[in-house]
């Protein structure tokens, strides 16, 4: 087996141990590259199917190909796909964009009280309906206790911490110091009532693995991530005020792997396009103790 | 031109010792010197550390680069990564410290080698040697161990001599051999990655030498077949009709048209197709991959059970085993409690049988006496589960030789199985297992046969004490069944008693006879198909178990009438005996529709 077979073989593993002991589970799909190579990794451990909701927080500030790239591929994987938003909020103009908030706030805004409220159900859910290929209401406001994330554990120094079953209790705290045990590929699926889980199989996987594998499985992403020919291009994903593109020619996933092999990138972190993680001293500490993935 | 190193494998390494014996040294110096930290850090830490008028320490590079992670560069000092001109490295940094025991173990459980640092001048203390323990009981074979701070001690051969005599005593009776044993300066690079002049007696590998001499785990392609079932797929809504068998396969290689065999339970079947998503048909799938299977009997399986090969050495079976455990709970493991044993992908109610001893990791003083395991403790003890699992021994498939215990929500313990004990159904399971080796199928298929049935086979037995009404219960509940077209029969034990069983002296110790014949021919209804209830008056757990034995544990329905004396989580539905036999058989047809055994009318 190669290093790629080795984590794809982990990461379905996890997959379906989450799938197999908790009910109300969903996927968080950001529409970024290590969220969609997780949802491909679902269709490779239930053979093709996806038995449970993608959720997407949608900030109203995503980068509008990504909206595109994301119902086009709802449609045509037959995902059960459903988004949630602040719309509060984006009515009021309570955002950094509008100059209300700085940029930690908005996050927080749009993304941590969106997601949070998107799970436990008190904010309304809208559910893509195939047969009219729009979104609908969600009559579903049961709320979802497992959520299945795309972290990795070089990303940046809180998420090398992580399990790969990381409980948190009904305020979402992570207790970073008193994490439970994890050996032996048997992983904390025993829980106190009132706790939520978050699932992570990408725990193991490195930027250039991401790519490799997309590479490897043909795995569609956003054109967002090559350059269209002005030489520049995303590294990485998110609202287009806060997100900046790299100076890159790479034109394809062969020239990535190759940027990051070789080329300046290679040691230069991938979230460094990412204004928020620096307004939060780094390393995201804060960010992720409210929720935030 | 750059090395290539991305398609070699990556070694995880966990460093392990007592707290101040400079593990953290020992990984600030290999980054250093392998040139894996970023530009000019070095130089930095130095300078700072000159400015504040403090010693330089190679620790603080770790610390160093914990902050410069928030500027955005990820080396976490839990993770750190370096290459080799062989490979590339993980060093997963355990603590030393015994309040993090638990994450020492997570960490080190996902190593393929370790380094075990001793400090010269304080030699073996007890961390060192619970680590050490802990290293063998994970099952880490590959081990150096590190006698750092060197130049503490004048680089004395005679100290290194002897900490390396008595690390090797303490190390001897728990089967842990160190590949090597390292005199080191970490804070001086001695050893490290170049050899050092002061220490010219010593004539082996340096610290990188070492780490590439390690080697990759060999193939597990070449043992026998197992994969624990992780659950058995059927995406029907979707218009996809494969009945689809997953799981990881933990050793051993398997083809499409092999007979495979899955236990407990002895059930059979063949190989039809290997399934796998957006990947080229594959006839033969081997160690390490996430896979899933087709069969061509459909037969009753579930998610727990370890697939084998009808060919091979199966695991063994039973619900009494010898264990090595380690206990990382607040509260002690103690006897009459129940735990869950997770092994596997199966879960099943476990007991301390017998406490054979207990040892004091930092001691190792034996202590036969003890009737309960410590936070921190390593014992050699019995386990009971409540029912047969199967499993190998930890020496010879890993996999499916080691446990974890949950103690209420939490993994408390981790262990290794060391011999199989032998209970009280081991001569019966014996027979089942040649009975099923042997079994002559009906040529319908069993999922077909539910499908015109409309139910899956059930034996539907009613328990409780002599006198306690369950007959009128048990016709009852087969009337409304025949009513609704189920094919159903009222299995009387009296008949039996009078007729398959005349042979035997109505004599107390031929029960469990009468109880196995009887579940012999509820065995032979169930592969007709068919929803058998039974009584059976004060039949205990032990009966309970021959039954569940012969027949298939899952088809049994456990229906208690009054009071309960079975052990808990065995009834399935509990009965009030005061109620009339025609309200209690409404109760029990409303249970199976909740359990869409039956549809509802």
């Amino acid at each position: 087996m190669d290093h790629l077979e080795k984590l794809e073989s982990q990461s379905v593993y996890i997959l379906r141990e989450g799938y197999s002991q908790f009910k109300n589970l969903v996927m968080l799909w950001s529409i970024g590259k290590d969220s969609t190579v997780l949802l491909w990794l679902a269709r490779k451990a239930f053979f093709g199917h996806v038995p449970f909701p993608l959720v997407h927080i949608d900030t109203a500030y995503k980068i509008p190909e990504m909206i595109q790239y994301r119902d086009q591929l709802a449609l045509e994987w037959h995902l059960n796909m459903v988004y949630g938003q602040n719309t509060e909020a984006l009515k009021n103009k309570q955002t950094f964009p509008d100059g209300a908030l700085d940029r930690i706030s908005c996050c927080k805004t749009l993304k941590t009280d969106a997601l949070r409220n998107t799970l436990s159900g008190a904010w309304p859910r809208y559910r893509l309906d195939h047969v009219q290929k729009k979104y609908v209401l969600d009559e579903n406001k049961e709320p979802y206790t497992g959520v299945i994330v795309g972290v990795r554990a070089d990303e940046e120094g809180s998420r090398s911490k992580e399990r790969y079953f990381s409980p948190r209790d009904k305020r979402n705290d992570w207790n970073v110091g008193d994490q439970p045990p994890e050996l032996w590929n048997q992983f904390k699926t025993d829980f106190a009532p009132g706790t939520h889980i978050r699932i992570h199989p990408l725990l193991d996987w490195t930027e250039l693995n991401i790519w490799e594998y997309i590479g490897r499985e043909n795995i569609p992403v956003v054109p967002l991530y090559f350059d269209q020919g002005k030489g520049e291009r995303y590294r990485s994903l998110g609202c287009f005020p806060c997100t900046f593109p790299v100076k890159s020619t790479a034109k394809n996933v062969e020239d990535i792997i190759t940027e990051l092999k070789t080329g300046k990138f290679s040691n230069i972190a991938e979230r460094a396009g990412r204004a928020q993680d620096k307004e939060d001293g780094g390393g995201l500490e804060t960010l992720r103790r409210e929720g935030y993935m | 031109m750059k090395k290539d190193h991305t398609q070699a494998a990556k070694m995880n390494i966990v460093i392990v010792g007592h707290v101040d014996h400079g593990k953290s040294t020992v990984i600030g110096r290999l980054l250093a010197d392998t040139h894996s930290l970023p530009q000019g850090k070095l130089e930095q830490v130095k300078n700072e550390c000159a400015r504040n008028s403090k010693p330089f320490e190679y620790a603080f590079l770790l610390d160093a680069l914990k902050d410069e992670q928030s500027q955005g560069i990820t080396i976490d000092t839990a993770r750190s990564f370096f290459k080799s001109e062989k490979r590339e490295y993980i060093i997963i940094d355990a603590p030393g410290h015994i309040e993090f025991l638990k994450n020492m173990i997570s960490g080190a459980a996902r190593a393929e080698a370790a380094l075990l640092v001793i400090d010269a001048k304080e030699g073996v203390q007890e961390n060192s040697k619970r680590h050490g323990y802990l290293l063998s009981m994970l099952g880490i074979r590959q081990v150096a161990v590190c006698i750092n701070k060197m130049d503490l001690v004048q680089y004395s051969e005679k100290i290194f001599k002897e900490i390396e005599k008595e690390y090797r005593a303490f190390l001897k009776p728990i089967g842990l051999k160190p590949k090597a044993f390292i005199p080191i300066a970490a804070m001086l690079g001695e050893n490290m990655v170049e050899a050092s002049k002061n220490l010219s007696w010593y004539h082996g590998k340096t610290i990188l030498e070492m780490l590439d001499s390690f080697e990759k785990a060999p193939s597990l392609d070449a043992k026998p077949f197992r994969m624990p079932v992780q659950a058995i797929y059927k995406f029907t809504e979707e218009g996809d009709d494969r009945r689809i068998v997953s799981g990881r396969v933990e050793s051993g290689s398997i083809a499409v048209g092999d007979s495979v065999v899955f236990l407990p339970s002895h059930k059979r079947s063949e190989v039809k197709t290997i399934e796998e998503f957006h990947a080229p048909a594959k006839k033969r799938a081997a160690a390490g991959h996430s896979i899933g299977f087709t069969l061509k009997e459909q037969i009753y399986i579930n998610r727990g059970d370890v697939m084998c090969k009808g060919d091979e050495e199966h695991p063994l079976v039973s619900s009494l085993f010898q264990a090595e455990i380690f206990w990382m709970g607040r509260d002690p493991m103690v006897m009459n409690k129940e735990y869950k044993l997770k092994i596997g992908t199966a879960a099943v109610p476990v007991q301390i049988h017998e406490i054979k001893r207990v040892f004091d990791v930092s001691q190792l003083k034996k202590s036969e006496r003890k009737k309960q395991i410590d936070r921190h403790e390593v014992a050699q003890c019995i386990l009971e589960c409540a029912r047969p699992i199967a499993f190998d021994l930890a020496g010879q498939i890993e996999a499916t030789g080691r446990f974890v215990i949950v103690d209420q929500y939490d993994i408390s313990g981790g262990g290794i199985i060391s011999a199989l004990v032998k209970d009280k159904e081991a001569d019966l399971r014996d027979e089942v297992e040649a009975r099923e080796m042997n079994w002559d199928f009906s040529i319908v298929d069993p999922k077909e046969r539910e499908a015109r049935y409309g139910h899956p086979p059930k034996f539907i037995l009613l328990t409780g004490k002599v006198g306690v009404d369950k007959k009128n219960i048990a016709k009852e509940i087969e009337k409304t069944l025949f009513e609704r077209g189920a094919k159903t029969y009222f299995l009387g034990m009296g008949n039996l008693l009078r007729g398959l069983d005349v042979d035997l002296e109505k004599h107390k110790s031929e029960r469990h006879q009468q109880v196995r014949r009887m579940g012999e021919v509820a065995h032979l209804l169930l592969d007709a198909g068919l929803i058998i209830l039974a009584t059976g008056s004060n039949l205990n757990d032990e009966e309970l178990k021959i039954l569940q034995e012969v027949t298939d544990r899952s088809s049994i329905l456990v229906v208690n009438v009054g009071e309960n004396h079975f052990r808990e989580g065995i009834v399935d539905l509990n009965l009030n005996a005061k109620d009339a036999a025609s309200r209690n058989a409404k109760k029990v047809m409303e249970f199976l529709e909740s359990e869409k055994i039956i549809g509802k009318v």
